[in-house]
């Protein structure tokens, strides 16, 4: 591995029937990333359970129940690692609070594989699986149009995909979007390029995977730093040293800037960015640093700095698209604590727009009442104002997530539009 | 020129240190469980980074068996020296000789599932609500639905059908009195992250890790150390070989591998041309498809 190899997370979105276990299990495979005693384990459950030689699908579950039912339960992450780059799989699934899982699972991928069974083309599944992953912004867009060997390699038939997708999906807010003809059970184009197809020009999966343009995933314009914690070491060497500890969550702050503070307003320049190894002239995201001001003012968790001449909006009003992710439906007027970055207030949803019928991407503006996995339009109105970009510019200062008090829970995650 | 990315070791740091800066902030009394293995190793190492200049502001924590390798007792105490950190011992003897706990029997008896207990009572005689351990989701399947944060009830229990969904960086640590959380920093991080990154940052390790000599007893397909523990049957033999430990537990369930890989560079080679998992060596992985999922949810590691 390079020094310069960089992380790529992605979510797999499809189920069982659509070959995305086999997808998984044939990365994993021909990376040479499943260990000889995984493998051995997985011979004797297939064995045992009668089927006909390895079902790599066992490979990704992990629960007891999981085992016993056949079904995934909870997103599994997997890992792989190739000369180029180093990959995390947020594998989510198919069929149980499928919008739950896979909401969560993009919440942090650069890429999303969706996977089409070329028999069947454009399903449902297909527009719900690619309105979530539009709708989290996840930057890259990869359909894997599976069991090419089943309609005879045609390349009729992936033009036809195609063209159903990209109908639908104009509707959609995706900066790229690549097809991919494939065949997992087979290896067609995941790890080596098919000798069945040679009509497709393009790059098989895991050499898409491996050099699609990702650096600029992370917004490096807006300079946004939310503050952690405080480090006050108070000991001999430092004794009046006051980092304010964080990630940046987008772009590039640099010694001297000038920056505010957000809520109070106060102004200051960065005097110093350290960590434990060097003092550094600039910090990016997502960078963790303590970073000094040349003033002396009160900054406290919850606080944003940010540059001067560029500073987010503070509202108490927010928009949001939300996801209901708890089987309790919300009551009406209720409170909750409401999360963004390392900020928390108390939050109420004043009124629900409207609903999304996720299976024909319709507004339902009559029937609002949200219940486990319904992503809807919302205001919400806070105590305290956040400081918020929009969620389509900035992943980390675009989101929120609501606790319930009465439980603690995690009840629903919004992006702000 | 400045590129502005991370590479892959920088960006699981950087991961590490924003999750453990928000232990710090969202819990009143955190811990870091350490063992004295290469993953809790490496937790107080990125510790070290996510509070400097501060000191590390929360103590370590050893679950201590009796079963101890006597080396990792030895860098246990060199490293809380190093750091000018608090030690918490929970001893497994005490919770056995309190009647807490019973001593397992036969043969392949061991105090691996006993420490469940003590590391409840210690949570909870100390009061702490949140133990942040070396867990990662790569070791096994169990683990790999393992969140950052993870929610134990008041009988310190884990419950992986009812988990709440963690989205973004945005983390909830909330919990009522009683309760408390397990954090994994380095959750992201497969066993040959970690090898990368301890070569790269050069971070001190016991010398079990190294290729030794050492007496030992081949049994269920690893060499098993000799110590005052181990009970030899007929037809074993104590031999002499040329081993290093790939993880490191009790002394009676840690096997070894036969290696001569004596440094950092040549263990990284070694474990990235490895065809079996780390814990493949470990017994009390061994004892059920589901024994990882079963101790955890009871509130093991």
């Amino acid at each position: 591995m390079l020094d310069n190899n960089q992380l790529l997370r992605f979510t797999t979105a499809g189920s069982v029937d659509d070959g995305k276990s086999t997808l998984i299990g044939r990365l994993l495979y021909d990376s040479k990333s499943i260990f000889e005693d995984q493998l051995e384990a997985i011979e004797n459950t297939s064995k045992r359970k009668g089927h006909d030689g390895v079902d790599l699908a066992l490979f990704t579950d992990g629960l007891k129940d999981e085992r016993e039912q056949g079904i995934t339960i909870d997103v599994a992450y997997r890992y792989f690692t190739t000369p180029k780059r180093k990959f995390i799989i947020a594998d989510t699934p198919g069929h149980i609070q499928y919008t739950r899982n896979m909401v969560t699972g993009a919440s942090t991928a650069n890429a999303a594989i969706i996977l089409v069974d070329a028999r069947h083309g454009v399903i449902e599944q297909t527009k719900r699986h690619s309105f979530i992953a539009s709708l989290l912004q996840i930057p890259h867009i990869i359909v894997c149009i599976n069991k090419m060997d089943l309609v005879d390699y045609s390349e009729e038939a992936y033009n036809k995909v195609i063209n159903e997708f990209e109908e639908f999906s104009s509707k959609l807010l995706i900066h790229d979007i690549r097809f991919i003809p494939i065949s997992a059970l087979n290896g067609d184009n995941v790890v080596n390029r098919s000798k069945n197809m040679n009509w497709y020009q393009g790059a098989p999966l895991l050499h898409t995977l491996e050099t699609m343009h990702i650096s600029s995933d992370i917004n490096k314009v807006d300079a946004r730093f939310p503050v952690q914690t405080i480090l006050r070491p108070q000991s001999e060497s430092h004794r009046d040293y006051r980092g304010y500890a964080g990630r940046v969550a987008s772009g590039i702050f640099r010694v001297g800037d000038e920056i505010t503070v957000m809520p109070s307003g106060f102004t200051s320049k960065i005097n110093s960015i350290d960590t434990l190894e060097a003092t550094l002239k600039e910090a990016y995201a997502p960078m963790s640093v303590s970073i000094t001001l040349e003033d002396d003012i009160d900054i406290g968790r919850g606080d944003m700095i940010v540059r001067s001449n560029n500073k987010p909006e503070p509202s108490q009003d927010i928009e949001v698209m939300l996801c209901w992710l708890h089987n309790n439906p919300p009551k009406p007027r209720a409170k909750y604590s409401i999360r963004h970055t390392t900020n928390e207030q108390k939050a109420m949803i004043k009124e629900v727009i409207y609903k999304i019928n996720i299976e024909s991407l319709d507004r339902n503006t009559e029937d609002k009442e949200l219940k486990m996995n319904d992503i809807s339009k919302v205001k919400l109105r806070t105590t305290k104002p956040l400081m918020i970009d929009a969620y389509r510019e900035n992943r980390t200062t675009g989101s929120v997530i609501l606790i319930d008090d009465a439980t603690n829970e995690t009840v629903a995650a919004g992006m702000i539009v | 020129m400045s590129k502005y990315y991370l590479n892959y070791l920088d960006e699981l740091e950087s991961e590490a240190i924003f999750i453990l800066r928000e232990v710090w902030a969202q819990f009143d009394n955190p811990v870091i469980l350490f063992s004295g293995g290469k993953d809790s190793i490496l937790v107080t190492h990125l510790a070290k980074k996510a509070f400097y200049p501060a000191k590390i502001p929360f103590p370590l924590m050893h679950v201590d068996t009796g079963h101890n390798f006597p080396e990792t007792i030895q860098f246990r105490d060199d490293i809380i020296k190093d750091l000018g950190a608090q030690l918490i011992v929970g001893s497994v003897q005490e919770s056995i000789d309190d009647g807490r706990v019973a001593e397992e029997k036969g043969k392949n008896a061991t105090r691996n599932a006993l420490q469940i207990t003590t590391l409840l009572d210690a949570i909870e005689s100390n009061k702490i609500d949140c133990a942040i351990g070396g867990g990662r989701r790569d070791e096994e399947k169990a683990r790999a639905k393992e969140r950052f944060f993870s929610h134990r009830d008041d009988f310190g229990q884990w419950d992986p059908k009812n988990q709440r969904p963690e989205l973004w960086n945005i983390f909830n640590g909330k919990h009522f009195e009683g309760e408390h959380f397990r954090a994994f920093p380095i959750s992201n991080w497969t066993e040959m992250d970690v090898w990368n990154y301890i070569k790269r940052e050069n971070i001190a390790i016991p010398s079990l890790y190294y290729a030794h000599e050492r007496e030992v007893v081949w049994r269920q397909d690893s060499w098993i150390p000799n110590s005052e523990f181990l009970v030899l049957e007929d037809h074993e033999e104590i031999v002499t070989k040329k081993i290093r430990f790939r993880t490191l537990g009790d002394i009676t369930i840690t096997g070894g591998i036969e290696s001569d890989a004596d440094t950092l560079e040549k263990i990284a080679n070694e474990v990235s041309g490895m065809r079996q998992t780390e814990r493949g060596n470990r017994s009390d992985d061994k004892r059920s498809e589901s024994a990882m999922e079963d101790r955890k949810r009871q509130g093991y590691f």
